[in-house]
């Protein structure tokens, strides 16, 4: 006779609640349809980047305004601010949303500016979405390595609005234009987010801002990333334009 | 900000390891209840944390957020960072979100602490 072992009973393995709310894997990213305007250089292709990848000091930064006397639930905030994402956005910067909207693992590709006119090209994808939040990840050679999340939720009776961004610079020349102003930029492209979120939902209350060094080495493993410097592709990119119509031009 | 739905058990396993068994949902309101399991982990002689994620049932774009800050503290104090109990989804998750490249992620408690003994 054969000893046996009693057999542990397996575990009720049921779908996580999470499930629907997250992107699934895709070692690079893959643009469905690129809007009128939009360039889509510094996306397709390119892996999609964490916190742990940048090169800079990590920071976590919160912006949050509370919508006080708001008739609103966290949900409908929500709701709202993916349906609004360009709208709550400062001049300046684009944001074209995918078609199928702010849903796990869409992409959209983003045009800010740059100092010395130069238009920055680059994307993010949508890491996670629920009804009360949702984040954007960033891909390769964009200024940051990491994600923003957005999310709405209740406190003491208030409505909060929020945004916080755990990220590093992705590369040397990043680190090093945040720290000549573009930490200053970021700050008040956030604030100004927040501010017009509430403006939406009528309320005029001050943006709280919390900004906390998380680590303050430099991971200089990373420096590679300057690579797919997504400033300097796009430079080269508009530094070429017209060769490249020359060429179509000739094609004829 | 509403309660966290999460409660974590530690145990110390030998003279160098302890686990953190994670049981319920990690988001952004689950901070508090990490660190102290964190400081309770530590206890000063732990050199690797284990995070026993089996009976994790939920977790959002902020819990991940936790975890990066986390290991951040882990790697400051030069600890290790050890998993395991992740199911498909969850290791997907660490996969897109890049954690696994610096969370070992172990199949079963007993390879987690052979290698968090091992170093």
């Amino acid at each position: 006779m054969t000893e046996q072992t009693p057999q542990e009973e397996p575990k009720q393995k049921r779908e996580p609640r999470d499930a629907a709310y997250w992107a699934s894997y895709a070692e690079t990213l893959k643009v469905t349809g690129v809007a009128d305007g939009a360039t889509n250089i510094n996306v397709e292709g390119r892996r999609a980047v964490g916190p742990l990848q940048g090169f800079g000091k990590m920071w976590q930064k919160t912006y949050r305004v509370g919508l006080e006397g708001a008739e609103v639930t966290p949900a409908e905030v929500i709701k709202t601010w993916k349906e609004n994402y360009q709208e709550f956005w400062p001049e300046g910067n684009r944001f074209y949303a995918p078609l199928a909207g702010i849903t796990p693992g869409e992409v959209a590709l983003i045009s800010g500016s740059l100092p010395g006119g130069v238009k920055l090209s680059t994307g993010v994808m949508v890491l996670y979405a629920d009804d009360e939040s949702f984040s954007l990840m960033t891909p390769e050679g964009h200024p940051f390595s990491g994600w923003i999340t957005f999310s709405s939720f209740e406190e003491g009776g208030t409505v909060i609005a929020q945004a916080q961004v755990l990220m590093r610079a992705n590369d040397p020349l990043y680190e090093m234009g945040l720290r000549m102003g573009g930490h200053k930029m970021e700050n008040e492209m956030w604030r100004q987010t927040l501010e017009n979120v509430a403006t939406h939902f009528g309320v005029d209350e001050p943006v709280e801002t919390n900004i906390v060094c998380v680590d303050p080495k430099l991971q200089w493993s990373q420096y590679r990333n300057i690579w797919h410097n997504a400033g300097i592709r796009s430079a080269l990119y508009m530094m070429t334009a017209p060769f490249r119509s020359r060429g179509k031009g000739s094609e004829r | 900000m509403p309660e966290a739905q999460v409660k974590m058990n530690v145990r110390r396993v030998g003279e160098n390891a302890s686990i953190i068994d994670v049981e319920g949902d990690l988001t952004a309101f689950a901070e508090t209840v990490l660190m102290d399991a964190y400081n309770q982990a530590s206890d000063g002689q732990a050199r690797a944390i284990i995070l026993n994620f089996e009976d994790m049932e939920y977790m959002n774009s902020s819990g991940i957020g936790l975890l990066v800050t986390l290991l951040i503290r882990i790697n400051r104090e030069k600890q290790r960072l050890l998993t395991y109990g992740l199911s498909e989804h969850y290791r997907s998750i660490f996969q897109i979100t890049r954690l696994d490249d610096a969370i070992a992620i172990h199949d079963s408690e007993e390879e987690a602490v052979r290698a968090a003994n091992s170093a």
